[in-house]
């Protein structure tokens, strides 16, 4: 079962510059918040699609759902 | 119904209606909370939207998310193009941009939160909704 721990990992490891804070309650439903300076004149849809790519396959299996909120620092 | 036409049946209602909404269940009983609160943020703007449930065959969700290379339901597309998920949609309902984007003049009793999903009689996120 993932753990925000390694959601955050992930995140991190993949999106240059990016620092992510991820919570759950249930290891299932995840809610994080993501900054990075690669979002900078992005839209929001290319921002998500940056974190919903590092978890390819998995959104909608064991990671039920990620809440997002993608920031520019 | 073949993939085929799933996907031409999905172009079209993106083609054809200005505002629509792929969610899991309908407006008026959404089989999850982030189908529910993209509707209820979308009624507060008091514009009118079309609905397509993907729950009905797995391969709606299957055929959309290739199209739109967005994994997640719900998905909020506005002339032709993709909008975003819920925290997208609440979020630019906050920030006045959800209004800029629908066209519209938000409506002046229209709270600065956006609605938390309407409370509905159907269960929302069961493990088998998982399509």
């Amino acid at each position: 079962m993932p753990t925000p721990q390694e959601l955050k990992q992930r995140i991190e490891a993949a999106i240059p510059g990016a620092s992510a804070e991820v919570e759950s309650a249930d290891n299932v439903h995840f809610s994080a918040r993501v900054v990075s300076p690669e979002f900078a004149a992005k839209s929001r849809v290319q921002q998500h699609r940056m974190v919903y790519d590092v978890f390819d396959g998995q959104l909608g299996g064991d990671i039920h759902a990620l809440q997002l909120r993608t920031e520019v620092p | 119904m073949s993939e085929t036409q799933i996907r031409e049946a999905i172009q079209e209602a993106i083609r054809d209606n200005e505002v629509v909404v792929f969610m899991k269940g309908t407006p008026q009983q959404p089989m999850c909370g982030f189908s529910a609160r993209t509707v209820a943020t979308l009624q507060e703007m008091q514009t009118p939207f079309a609905a397509v449930d993907v729950l009905p065959d797995p391969r709606i969700r299957q055929e959309l998310s290739g199209l739109s290379g967005w994994p997640t339901i719900p998905q909020l597309f506005v002339k032709g193009e993709l909008v975003g998920g819920c925290d997208i949609i609440v979020e630019m309902y906050e920030s006045g941009e959800l209004a800029q984007t629908l066209g519209v003049d938000a409506p002046q009793d229209a709270p600065d939160q956006a609605p938390e999903a309407a409370p509905s009689a159907a269960p929302m996120l069961q493990p088998e909704n998982r399509l």
